[in-house]
């Protein structure tokens, strides 16, 4: 398979080829988790409980004697739907409010503007734990409220996009040729506006898996024995002074994981060229 | 300035209108009977009539909220189900932690994020600047409670120079600040370090070379002056996010504070406390982006005049 220009650049960087490699091996344990991990996630053999690691088990064992390893091979399942799901939510949402606000502007578009300045505001912890105080803890709470904590920031990101590409000769030349709204949203906007939000998008997905293991943390996200990062640590805390490994490694995790996503998108950055255009007017 | 600060005070106004609506529809948007969320449990039928005609609860939901609105200008914000106590004393206990910890962390990420940011700058491309990058690249990637969790396991666990968790001294505070400071810290360092860099290659510095000023006094005296009106941009807009670390980071530390008395509350499903504390948090990101923009304004005389 030969692949195109930018992605040949993304992997050939020395940075975007090593954050490549991390992310296939997380989406690789979150895939294949159940075949690939030594052992099941949620076997207690108290006998063995807050062991170090060991031969029998790499990482160790937690306060059930559970295996850590597969744990976190398994944590990376929640990790990354939880990440890839919520996003993809709010970037579409995003686009979809961002888009008709930029285009149509009027009092849409003004009403759009103040909920989206109205949120931006608010870090989105504070979001989340709203929203979670209305729909209870879970994980599928987790997932309603990280996506609409993350609305704003594509909401504000399309609509930019949108209303500089309107301006744009090209797009002119094709509303005067008689072009319907549809055609020209569908055929040369969106299209257009698609790469800022997308590489945005990947960023957020990382933040995104850090608010989870933050809310799981918590113990307001994944419920037990689902094998959470955040959650995993929080029950970790407890055993701080007899077993530190049931806090350190789930923690390696994320922020492998983090650093991964983030070096990636970093590179498709430069790869097509579009930092500036990431920048919200 | 005056008037801009009367201006951004008034804009807040609906905002928190706003706010206030969707903390108090809460109650009434979780599963059951708002009346269940706000009793305390083992109360009389008396009790129980007793509170529902005082929040209104059998009255439109408009007049409710307006009746809930007025208890909370007077400072009422009810009674917790569980602490069995008012939640404004709850509150009045918990926030001065909250503040110290949120200051703090504030004013450390501004005066290390600076220092570590300008330093990378003046020395580009040496091995003082690779480390600085790192560090920028750690704050903004590693969560911030593995992060605080990490630092228990070092510095007070194995290492035992400060308390493990609670407030009881001053040492108490050390550990989370420098925790919730970080991820500021790599912010204002990347956004300094970007901004001298730019300004170091403009005409007025060469001139300033030319002149021959010594490279420190350029560096510090102007470089360094012009690039701070970007660091307080992005400080003014992230305030909040400081803020919100905080939060996080009380949990971590077993310390008192809103976030502690938010989580806790939360997962014991204490409706009125979660009320009351994310009333309180809502307030302080709006005061704190609030003291941010007057602090631009004040350094920017084009952010005063483009606020109508």
């Amino acid at each position: 398979m030969r692949l195109s220009g930018p992605w040949r650049k993304v992997l050939r960087s020395p940075r975007g080829g090593s954050a490549a490699l991390g992310l296939a091996i997380v989406v690789f344990c979150a895939v294949f988790a159940p075949w690939i991990a030594p052992y099941a996630y949620d076997i207690q053999n108290l006998p063995g409980a807050n062991r170090a690691p060991s031969i029998a088990h790499w990482l160790g064992t937690d306060e059930f004697g559970r295996d850590l390893l597969s744990r976190i091979i398994h944590g990376a399942r929640t990790s990354l739907t939880v990440g890839v799901a919520s996003i993809s939510a709010s970037v579409l949402g995003g686009m979809a409010l961002g888009a008709a606000a930029g285009y149509f502007g009027g009092a849409f578009d003004r009403a759009v503007t103040a909920i989206v300045d109205l949120t931006w505001s608010f870090p989105e912890i504070l979001i989340a734990l709203i929203l979670i105080a209305i729909i209870g803890p879970g994980l599928q709470s987790t997932m309603i409220a990280i996506s609409i904590g993350y609305l704003a920031q594509f909401t504000r990101l399309t609509r930019a996009q949108i209303m500089a590409l309107k301006g744009e000769t090209y797009v002119e030349a094709t509303i005067n040729l008689g072009a319907g709204s549809f055609h020209v949203m569908f055929r040369h906007l969106l299209p257009n506006a698609l790469p800022p939000v997308i590489v945005a998008g990947m960023l957020a997905t990382g933040d995104a898996i850090i608010l989870e293991a933050t809310l799981g943390f918590f113990g307001l996200g994944a419920q037990p024995p689902t094998p959470s990062w955040g959650a995993m640590m929080s029950s970790g805390t407890a055993q701080i002074f007899i077993a530190p490994w049931t806090i350190i490694f789930p923690g390696v995790a994320i922020a492998a994981t983090v650093i991964a996503i983030n070096l990636f998108g970093d590179a498709v950055i430069d790869a097509l060229d579009i930092r500036g255009r990431l920048r919200e007017s | 300035m005056f008037s801009f600060a009367i201006r951004r005070l008034l804009l807040l106004i609906p905002v928190f209108l706003v706010v206030s609506m969707i903390i108090f529809m809460i109650i009434h948007l979780v599963p059951g009977d708002p009346i269940d969320n706000i009793v305390q449990i083992g109360s009389s039928p008396e009790q129980i009539a007793q509170l529902s005609a005082k929040y209104g609860l059998d009255r439109p939901l408009l007049t409710q909220y307006a009746i809930w609105f007025r208890r909370l200008l007077a400072g009422d914000l009810g009674d917790a189900i569980i602490l069995r106590q008012p939640v404004t004393s709850l509150i009045a206990q918990n926030l001065p932690h909250s503040l110290a910890l949120g200051g703090l962390a504030l004013i450390f990420s501004t005066m290390v994020g600076i220092g570590a940011g300008a330093l990378a700058a003046i020395f580009r491309e040496s091995a003082l600047d690779r480390a600085v990058m790192t560090l920028i690249l750690a704050g903004s990637t590693v969560p911030s409670f593995w992060l605080g969790l990490l630092m228990i396991l070092i510095f007070a666990v194995q290492l035992g120079w400060f308390p493990v968790s609670g407030a009881r001294s001053w040492q108490a505070l050390v550990l989370p600040v420098m925790t919730v400071g970080l991820g500021g810290v790599a912010l204002v360092a990347r956004v300094t370090r970007v901004a001298m860099i730019d300004i170091a290659r403009k005409d007025f510095v060469l001139m300033l070379h030319a002149k021959g000023l010594s490279r420190a006094r350029i560096q510090l005296a102007h470089v360094l002056r012009h690039a701070l009106v970007p660091v307080v941009t992005i400080l003014s807009l992230r305030i909040g996010w400081i803020l919100g670390g905080a939060v996080t980071i009380e949990f971590v530390f077993a310390r008192p504070g809103l976030g502690s008395l938010l989580i806790t509350s939360l997962n014991q499903r204490d409706y009125p406390v979660v009320q009351g504390c994310l009333l309180m948090l809502a307030i302080a990101v709006m005061l704190g982006t609030l003291l941010g923009d007057l602090v631009q304004a004040a350094m920017d005389p084009r952010v005063r005049d483009s606020v109508a």
